[in-house]
């Protein structure tokens, strides 16, 4: 029998306390409850309620201890440590209160221990182990107990009350952790219990399915319905979204059989949302590529989506595959062709393919999804402050005391950080939130200002307007650290309040008051993402964040900053790559006469100077047969571009594609030749997350089939051309290349990676990482201010085109559904794409809840189903572009943003119609 | 612009009550500030004006104080003057303290539930009576004791139950 039960213990603290506990002196950190103490000195002490991500709760009376002084008996996770107290934690008193008060806990437990899937990490058993309890008091007291029916409804977990002893450790999850707040403590006495609103089944309420309740539940109440214990953990990331959550994956029988969240990361310190937690079905999914294909001669290109697969490919080995794309690639090198790389690939492989495209194909034309997400982040705060990525770190997020979140649904796309600024607020922090659609986070905001799609501009101009009037700028902060405010200032002018009123639709009052908070509280932060940069003044719109940010002083400073959250787990990597048309790794200029000659002595090759093709650029240049040969890789671009038609029409035209992915996506069927490549868990590799953090990946399992790792294949194909530099053994031996060429890099090895990530620049070995970016001076010398002007979306709605159609994500899905719709969990959770409308709309068009609607616009028509919804103004629907049957993206506006070139995915005109 | 279908009617119907009982709720909430700390009195005026606490009156008032759904539907099922059902017009409470019950009060709440067509804690489908038990009305000189609407009926017998009614319909 186990001595003592492991037991968490919080530190906090730093001041030592003395105290005796059962004759023996410990010593005790200022903060810390007497339960902690007694824990951390090896003194066990039975609890139920106490978890040391929660504050202390005092509910299970488990703990209760004896203190010299304190009248009765105390529970020691709710009295802090004084120096000089004396605590008993075994007397007979002491055992006897704890024993009946087990005795009443265990009454209402009904269930059979050796078939409930907690069995040995069952908390309740290991307490009733140690206290020992008497059959016939239980007995007696059982009698009259309710019995609840088990609650199935949630495709990832069951609830069984019956096993429920009222710890609320679940409910405090929900609430402090989380801030979901879906369940509380309902009814009285003996019909207490766990519920929702409305008692419904959990899949009915707001339930956000992180399972963090899951996760916490001492007994068999809350347990995961396909869990299974795994023989072997292995440390790894989460393969989603760019917040980068650590993770590990239960590994048992080359089968990933359960996740939990590392509590040690500093990203997410344990932490998960729906799909980092349940979503990892697509890794062993039956549709997962396990060979080469080649497409059978006389197949059109534009006629395998809807054919089965054995009819458009046959499968082959690799060394033909190899060869065959080889022979073809080689008419093309330097002479119309292009690279689209992979923000879900590793930064290994993402070099790797940049380095391939310039150094074997001779040519720039490489890019990636970055440019229908954050090109504007990095034109604007290049322009700005010298570098485009975040300038602060997660971890101080929570530590703002003002929070602008302006076009971004944080808890639906990037949900582990939406739990910071939700805890953030409830610590007392103020939160404006900047959205047409009515977000979750609206509820936590102080201000919620609801502008129209596209005037980010005149509503962020609005508000520094009321800044520089009243005064509130920071004015030593530009003195002394900025440029060209006279400019910016004289562009204000524009934004006198009644303008920007009747721009935004948002009442003065409200962008005065918003202005008055952001600029008074500090530190502010600013968060943002696609709502931002997803239009036709992208750029516009970075640079007024960037501005307001420097006009009060809110940079280089922790909890502080302009920070973009990055939509891809490595789409920040893949950025730093170089997977660009203008730069080289670490963003070095392909135009730089000095860095082309570092970059062809390193490679042994000449390299082009003239700056490629971006994405879209290369779309179009294919549909003009400018472009003749494409290589891309996990991307998806038939779901994720802009007026998919064009797209479509674009890839049938090449002359050769190549898609390498691990799976068929929409865009494989266009392909000549589909390569299989290995997930996330079956390879070595980085991820740097939005916050600039390289964090390693590792291989959990062996390839699916015979799939292989992109870095592997690309090197394959190189070799097959005659390249050299090419003979990559590891990720590692990539690795040591990069650093040598890419200066940010400079000071991030494998071994160094070992002990946590580092976040860039991080230039030399002994370096610790760059938590803040423009602490003393900002990257360009001084932060430039940006004159600007409002300009309208390209496209307002008209008389046939009445309605905007603004695009965005779901929480239970990601980018095009290539891998979350292979997740039977998530799939239940969220069947399909639904085209959002509210009910004052819906009600003229005759629209009610579920109906069927086609959407057209002028690119094209889907069909879909209605919800009915307040959080939408009048006069504005909104759509996902997750699902392939009802694409947004046939309907979304390819006219581009100038300067970074990013279509506007945010605000189209269309038609909405019953059918 | 569509011609109004028989679907549509029934979704008009369904927002009407529900706009009924936003206009209600509306009304009382603008005496209130907003404050979380007026919670209870706001459950307190609900269940007055509508008899119960209506789910849709809990989740908009969830959202005028800030607070998680949730919590207001803890606190609303935690206080035993709440009800989530609607109540009837009529509430008719029968003692089952300890007085009463060795001078019948059983027998006296089972004619009762006899007459009305439904037990303890139950409404009848016109909403015209509800029928809840009491632990100890506090009268044990009168019992048995029943109370309709407030008023009492001391000494009450299983054969004097139909003079509630009565006495209720006048």
């Amino acid at each position: 029998m186990n001595a003592i039960p492991a037991t968490n213990v919080r530190e906090n603290g730093t001041a030592s306390i003395k105290l005796t506990i059962n004759g023996k002196e410990v010593v005790a950190k200022k903060g810390a409850t007497v339960l902690e103490a007694a824990l951390n000195a090896g003194i066990y002490i039975p609890t139920l309620c106490y978890d040391p991500d929660l504050k202390p709760y005092g509910g299970c009376r488990l703990c209760v201890v004896e203190i010299e002084g304190m009248r009765g008996l105390v529970s020691s996770c709710t009295t802090p440590v004084t120096n000089g107290m004396v605590v008993y934690t075994e007397t007979p008193k002491v055992n006897q209160s704890r024993r009946i008060t087990m005795e009443l806990i265990t009454v209402n437990h009904h269930g059979d221990c050796l078939v409930c899937a907690k069995n040995q990490d069952c908390e309740l058993l290991k307490v009733a182990r140690y206290l020992g309890m008497e059959q016939n008091h239980v007995d007696r007291l059982r009698k009259n107990t309710q019995v609840f029916p088990v609650d199935d409804s949630h495709p990832a977990f069951i609830r069984d009350l019956n096993k429920c002893i009222l710890c609320a450790k679940c409910v405090r999850a929900c609430h402090e952790i989380v801030c979901h707040d879906a369940i509380d403590i309902a009814f009285r006495g003996n019909s207490a219990k766990v519920a929702t609103f409305g008692d419904k089944p959990i899949a009915e309420s707001i339930c956000k399915s992180c399972g963090e309740c899951v996760v916490r539940c001492p007994t068999g109440a809350l347990v995961p319905k396909w869990e299974k214990t795994p023989t072997q953990e292995v440390k790894t990331i989460c393969p989603y979204c760019g917040v980068g959550c650590s993770i590990y994956l239960g590994v048992r029988d080359n089968k990933i059989v359960s996740v939990r969240g590392d509590s040690e990361s500093p990203v997410n310190r344990g932490t998960l949302c729906v799909k980092g937690r349940w979503g990892y079905d697509f890794v062993s999914h039956t549709e997962r590529l396990t060979t080469p294909l080649i497409r059978i001669p006389g197949v059109p290109r534009d006629a395998g989506q809807n054919m089965k697969t054995h009819d458009v490919f046959r499968e082959a080995g690799w060394d033909e595959a190899i060869e065959l794309v080889a022979k073809r690639l080689r008419d093309f090198v330097s002479n119309g062709v292009g690279v689209i790389a992979s923000a879900k690939c590793t930064n290994e492989e993402n070099y790797v393919m940049q380095k391939f495209a310039r150094a074997v194909l001779a040519t720039n034309n490489v890019d990636h999804c970055a440019r229908l997400c954050h090109a504007p982040t990095v034109a604007g705060l290049v322009q700005s402050f010298g570098s485009g990525a975040m300038t602060n770190s997660i971890n101080d997020i929570g530590d703002a005391a003002c929070i602008l979140a302006i076009g971004t649904n944080t808890t639906e796309n990037h949900p582990v950080l939406g739990y910071r600024i939700a805890r953030a607020v409830n610590n007392g922090g103020k939160l404006i939130v900047a959205n047409p659609y009515e977000i979750e986070l609206c509820r936590f905001a102080s201000i919620w200002l609801q502008h129209s799609p596209g005037t980010d501009v005149a509503l962020l101009m609005g508000m520094m307007r009321v800044i520089v009037d009243e005064g509130l700028l920071d004015s030593a902060f530009i003195r002394e650290r900025c440029e060209n405010f006279d400019a910016f200032g004289e562009s204000l002018k524009d934004f006198d309040l009644d303008f920007v009123e009747r721009i935004t639709k948002v009442p003065q009052s409200k962008i005065v008051e918003a202005a008055r908070m952001f600029a008074t509280n500090s530190p502010a932060a600013i968060l943002y993402a696609m709502g931002i940069t997803q239009h036709s003044h992208g750029t516009d719109n970075v640079l007024a964040t960037a501005n307001l940010a420097m006009l009060t002083g809110n940079v280089g400073k922790p909890s502080t900053g302009v920070n973009p959250l990055r939509g891809q787990n490595n789409v920040q990597g893949a950025c730093d790559m170089g997977a660009l048309p203008n730069v080289y790794p670490g963003y070095q200029a392909v135009n730089d006469s000095a860095i082309q000659k570092k970059f062809e002595a390193a490679w042994g090759c000449s390299l082009s100077p003239s700056p490629g093709l971006t994405l879209v650029d290369m779309i179009e240049a294919a549909y003009c047969k400018d472009l003749k040969a494409l290589y891309v890789i996990g991307e998806n671009p038939v779901l994720s571009d802009a007026d998919a038609h064009h797209v479509r029409g674009a890839l049938a035209k090449l002359e050769f594609l190549v898609v390498q992915d691990i799976f068929l996506s929409e865009t494989a069927k266009f392909a000549d030749v589909v390569l299989p490549a290995a997930s996330f868990a079956e390879k070595d590799g980085t991820f740097t997350n939005t916050e600039r953090r390289v964090q390693r990946i590792r291989k959990a399992i062996e390839p699916i089939g015979d799939s292989k790792p992109d870095w592997w294949i690309i090197c394959q194909v190189a070799q097959r051309l005659g390249a050299k530099g090419f003979d990559y053994t590891h990720p590692f031996t990539i690795m040591e290349e990069i650093r040598n060429l890419t200066p940010s890099y400079g000071g991030i090895s494998y071994q160094r990676l070992e002990n946590g990530g580092l976040q860039w620049p991080c230039p030399t070995d002994g370096h610790l990482g760059t938590p803040i970016l423009h602490t003393n001076i900002f990257v360009r010398g001084r932060g430039r201010f940006a004159p600007l002007k409002y300009i309208p979306p390209g496209e307002m709605p008209d008389e046939d085109y009445p309605l905007i159609l603004t695009t965005g994500r779901s929480l239970y899905h990601f980018h095009t559904g290539t891998m979350t719709r292979k997740v039977d969990v998530l799939n239940v959770l969220k069947p399909d794409g639904v085209l959002e409308i509210n009910p004052g709309d819906a009600e003229q068009l005759g629209i009610t809840e579920g109906d069927k609607v086609k959407v057209s616009s002028r690119r094209g028509e889907v069909t879909t189903r209605a919800r009915i919804t307040e959080a939408l103004p009048p006069g504005v629907v909104f759509m996902t572009f997750h699902f392939a049957e009802s694409s947004a993206n046939i309907l979304t506006n390819p006219e581009l943003d100038p300067i970074s070139k990013i279509p506007e995915f945010k605000v189209a005109a269309v038609r909405v119609e019953k059918i | 612009m569509v011609n109004p279908s028989i679907g549509q009617n029934v979704q008009v119907g369904v927002t009407n009550q529900e706009a009924a009982i936003q206009k209600r709720l509306n009304e009382i909430l603008h005496s209130y500030k907003g404050s979380q700390d007026e919670l209870i009195p706001i459950l307190q005026q609900v269940q007055q004006v509508f008899g119960y606490l209506p789910e849709l009156a809990m989740k908009k008032l969830a959202k005028f104080l800030k607070l998680p759904e949730s919590t207001v539907f803890g606190v609303g099922t935690f206080y035993a003057q709440f009800k989530l059902l609607p109540t009837g017009r009529n509430i008719i409470r029968v003692c089952r303290g300890t007085a009463c019950h060795v001078r019948g009060s059983a027998q006296i709440l089972a004619e009762i539930g006899k007459q009305l067509g439904i037990s303890a804690g139950e409404t009848t489908p016109d909403l015209e009576y509800s029928l809840e038990t009491i632990a100890c009305f506090g009268s044990c000189a009168l019992a048995p004791v029943v109370v309709a609407n407030n008023k009492v009926h001391g000494r009450m017998t299983v054969t004097k139950v139909g003079e509630i009614f009565n006495k209720e319909a006048q």
